[in-house]
């Protein structure tokens, strides 16, 4: 067991040819990052939206610690798995080019060669090496993506998978929020690490932030774990990535990445309970007499529904519909009127709401900044 | 009963009514006509899943494209996965097995018979009654319903609360039976391949195919029953209100996922195998040389079978198992490499010094060759545990199990096809079409399907009925071309096979100038295969006949 640990060490090293420690890496990949960035793509997911978002899921421009040892160890492996193909591949060619059969061949039959068992015994004892190196880096991987204790800065962030939505529980901040989580950037004193307990209130659900980390599934019944530590400010575009049901694919996720200051104001602005405006009161009655109390929280009134997302604060979330559209007047308007033409299938119904009462709603919901 | 001998175009067949001709083949126990039966179901469903995979591909030819809605798409890529996995390859390979076995081992028939007969109908109407979904699952979508799990039905998506109406029914019934029908099937394999074997044929004188079919029908007793076991759970826990996977009640969403893959992963190599085998027939036969290194490749696919008993919860790399549980799968993951390793390095090496014809076949065998390479060098990539919580559940994914199950098995299949079809049907294939089904369908392969690879490391994860992402829609494309290529390609295929049927050359007994028993009778083969049965003394009895100066056994 230990000269096993040992060997996987050796190994690592013999590789990657520096130390890995991977939240002591975080300062050394953000130059290395910085170079990849320009793989990343503008935001342009979302129609009218501008360009500061980081860009779309691409795992090779890896912007937290996990993620840059994966891609790491990707181009290691791509590397070994293309000279394989190389040396198998070109023999394969020359052999098929240099034998194929010539029309006038004298007939016959070529020499009969039945084997040879040291040719046999060499490319058994070849491949095995090759993956035995191969099995101790990526078990010295494993181990280095996992085995990391939280430090006292770690910011423990409850997620629960719904049919298809995502909901944010900020345990030590009493936060509650839905498909965007807003996260602290580590500086190089105080590293800001996340970790994740991943739990599903249906069905099997998968988070899975590219640039980030890799995938971890949210299970019924089951607390997963997952940790990631962005070194650089911006939004983080992923999405579920176990199919879940109908709308598995418009089951998206934003992570962004913000100054410590401004994450402390944004948990404040969290903590608050909803805002009281008069001027809405119509908006807010129609709210809490219709169905939607059942499904909605809005702290501070008697809606506490946990079917849907908390909207206490719906306003300041960018997007609406987990992901697929802009937060604003028009789609807010549209979703409530009818959320199966946006997004078919999911579990909000059509309320069949006058035109007036959508107003009114929409209006109330326009001011839960 | 007469026996209705009308897989052979002899002047009597067309004397016989219809009727007489069609009772004579749905009454059959002849292993022969059981084996066609079950070729013409492969190319039914083969036709029916490759246009549910081209309306995949339609409605992701552009990102926020509308042609289908989420529910059909879901239908769409259940259906098409379990279709191409259970109704296209399985009885494909079943098919080849039940016709040739016995003729490579020089016997009148398999072990059983109607046991045969009954596992090729459990089979077929496995699929009927899963596509009977359509009609008759009530369900909330309408009239057009099926099931929308996908194809490895991870609970609790299939519990009540999740898979209302009738659709998962269909799915669990279906596939339940055609398992039932292929655990006949292996059974029947496994008994005549240790009884009926002519005189001389010893284990270590077995032609490779039938070597790697045994070993097939082992993996399949050992990998179908759990399978079923797991499928009667989920009828209980749906009906009759038991719990086995329902984590509200204390069951669990895991279990179903190492029962399923416990069957999942060795049905990998259920389906992988018979593939390999008819390689290690082709290659030999048209570099006309022996297979390089017997013994290895026997002993490597009888590892293969051990091993892959023990893989099973690398498709389980994200569901967080712990750490050690990783490694060890991840262990004995890089381990099947080995003996994969050194099947391909034995086919490559009996190419060296031959003289290679590259007829039809032969082509579809390199074909293999090199997209299996690919297939299993990702599959290494994706055995590094990590790299998998990357890339596991995207399109890298979807490519590399098309590599391994397209490029590499039904690529085999297709050329072993062609390879025995002057058996089949006493007529050879036409040779120029076969050349440009070879063409369309590698280049269309590699455009729909490398692809992926790029798409699934830009972040795209599969079986999502839409994207946004304009990055990804240039990938999306070029598969979607692809696929309208090889469509091309399979277009010439069946014409093929019909205009070949009717007006191929006449094939002869040996067209090939092969070695194995099978030519050594005639084509079509007699009710009974061989008049006399054959004293064998080789693993080339035919080479041996052709040589009688220089006969293998005295290599061997």
């Amino acid at each position: 067991m230990l000269s096993g640990v040992c060997l996987c060490a050796l190994a690592g090293e013999f590789v990657f040819a520096e130390p890995s420690g991977t939240s002591s890496e975080a300062a050394s990949a953000v130059a290395h990052t910085e170079a990849n960035a320009t793989l990343a793509v503008p935001g342009t997911r979302l129609p009218g939206q501008d360009g500061s978002q980081e860009g779309w899921a691409i795992t090779l421009s890896p912007l937290s610690p996990p993620a840059q040892t994966i891609s790491d160890l990707f181009y290691l492996i791509l590397g070994i798995m293309v000279c394989i193909f190389l040396v198998v591949g070109t023999t394969m060619a020359v052999l098929i080019f240099r034998f194929r059969a010539g029309r006038n061949e004298p007939g016959g039959e070529p020499p009969q060669i039945y084997g040879s068992k040291p040719i046999e015994l060499a490319w058994t004892v070849g491949p095995a090496i090759i993956v035995f190196v191969l099995f101790l880096v990526t078990a010295r991987s494993i181990f280095d993506i996992r085995a990391t204790t939280p430090p006292k800065e770690a910011i423990h962030v409850r997620v629960v998978g719904h049919q298809w939505w995502w909901e944010f529980q900020y345990l030590d901040h009493n936060v509650t929020t839905a498909n965007e989580l807003h996260v602290p950037l580590s500086t190089d004193g105080t590293p800001r690490p996340v970790y994740l307990d991943l739990e599903s209130a249906d069905v099997i659900h998968s988070f899975w932030v590219p640039q980030l980390a890799g995938k971890t599934d949210l299970f019924p019944g089951r607390v997963n774990h997952m940790w990631f530590q962005p070194n650089r400010a911006g939004w983080f575009i992923g999405q579920c990535a176990e199919y879940c049901g109908t709308q598995h694919a418009h089951m998206w996720l934003r992570v962004k990445s913000e100054s410590e200051d401004e994450f402390q104001k944004w948990v404040a602005q969290q903590q608050k309970p909803a805002v009281l405006n008069s001027a809405v009161s119509a908006g807010r009655d129609l709210f809490l007499s219709n169905a939607c109390a059942n499904c909605h929280t809005i702290r501070g009134t008697h809606a506490k529904g946990i079917f849907g997302p908390d909207l206490t604060h719906l306003m300041s979330r960018e997007t609406i519909a987990s992901g697929i559209r802009l937060n604003n007047k028009e789609n807010l308007t549209q979703w409530v009127q009818d959320p199966q033409a946006i997004k078919d299938g999911c579990r909000m119904p059509d309320m069949q709401l006058t035109e007036d009462s959508t107003q009114k709603i929409v209006a109330y919901l326009l001011t839960l900044h | 009963m007469a026996t209705v001998n009308s897989y052979s175009k002899s002047t009597t067949s067309a004397t016989i009514p219809l009727v007489t001709r069609l009772h004579g083949w749905v009454s059959s126990v002849d292993h022969k006509q059981i084996g066609i039966m079950y070729l013409i179901m492969s190319f039914i469903f083969m036709v029916v899943g490759g246009l549910e995979a081209f309306l995949m591909r339609a409605q992701l030819w552009e990102a926020n494209n509308t042609l289908v809605g989420p529910e059909t798409f879901n239908q769409l890529f259940t259906m098409h996965g379990t279709t191409m996995i259970f109704f296209v390859i399985m009885p494909m390979l079943a098919g080849f097995a039940n016709y040739f076995v016995p003729l490579m081992i020089g016997a009148r028939d398999v072990a059983f018979p109607r046991l045969n007969a009954l596992g090729f109908w459990l089979s077929f109407f496995g699929g009927c009654l899963l596509y009977y979904t359509y009609l008759g699952a009530e369900g909330l979508y309408g009239a057009s319903n099926a099931p929308d799990i996908g194809w490895f039905a991870y609970a609790p998506l299939t519990s009540p609360a999740y898979s209302r109406g009738n659709a998962t029914d269909y799915w669990i019934l279906g596939t339940m039976m055609t398992g039932a029908g292929t655990i006949a099937f292996g059974v029947n394999l496994i008994a005549t391949i240790f009884t009926m074997r002519a005189p001389g044929i010893r284990l270590t004188k077995l032609p490779l195919f039938v070597w790697m079919m045994l070993i097939d029908a082992i993996l399949i007793l050992l990998a179908f029953p759990p399978l079923t076991a797991a499928q009667v759970m989920l009828l209980f826990d749906r009906y009759l209100g038991a719990h086995f996977f329902d984590p509200q009640s204390g069951g669990s969403a895991l279990l179903w996922q190492h029962l399923f893959w416990f069957f999942g992963h060795p049905e990998v190599y259920i389906m992988a195998l018979p593939a390999f085998g008819i390689v290690s027939e082709i290659i030999p036969v048209f570099s006309r040389k022996v297979i390089f290194g017997y013994a290895s490749m026997a002993a490597a696919t009888a590892a293969i079978g051990l091993i892959s008993v023990g893989v099973w919860a690398h498709h389980m790399f994200t569901v967080g198992m712990n750490d050690m549980v990783d490694t060890f799968f991840a262990a004995s993951t890089f381990l099947i490499a080995i003996p994969t390793g050194i099947k391909i390095f034995n086919w490559v090496a009996t190419l060296y010094g031959g003289r290679l014809q590259l007829r039809t076949p032969m082509l579809f065998a390199l074909g293999f060759l090199s997209m299996f390479l690919i297939g299993g060098l990702t599959g290494i990539m994706l055995s590094v545990v990590p790299f998998d919580w990357q890339i596991s559940d995207s399109y890298f994914l979807v490519a590399h199990f098309h590599y391994v199950l397209f490029g590499g098995s039904l690529f085999a299949l297709i050329g072993g096809f062609y390879y025995w079809f002057p058996k089949m049907s006493g007529r050879m294939m036409n040779e120029q079409l076969g050349i440009w089904h070879f063409t369309f369908l590698f280049v269309g392969f590699n455009v729909l399907f490398f692809p992926m690879h790029i798409a699934g490391l830009l972040g795209m994860p599969r079986r999502v009925y839409t994207y946004a992402e304009p990055e990804w829609e240039i990938w999306n494309q070029l598969s979607t071309v692809g696929a309208a290529v090889m469509g091309v390609g399979f277009l010439l295929f069946f014409i093929n096979i019909a205009h070949s049927l009717r007006h191929g050359e006449t094939a002869g007994d040996d067209p090939w100038d092969a070695w194995t028993l099978e030519w050594a009778t005639t084509s079509p083969p007699a009710t009974y295969n061989f008049e006399e049965i054959p004293t064998v003394e080789s693993r080339r009895p035919l080479w041996d006949l052709k040589h009688p100066d220089d006969p293998d056994s005295q290599y061997e």
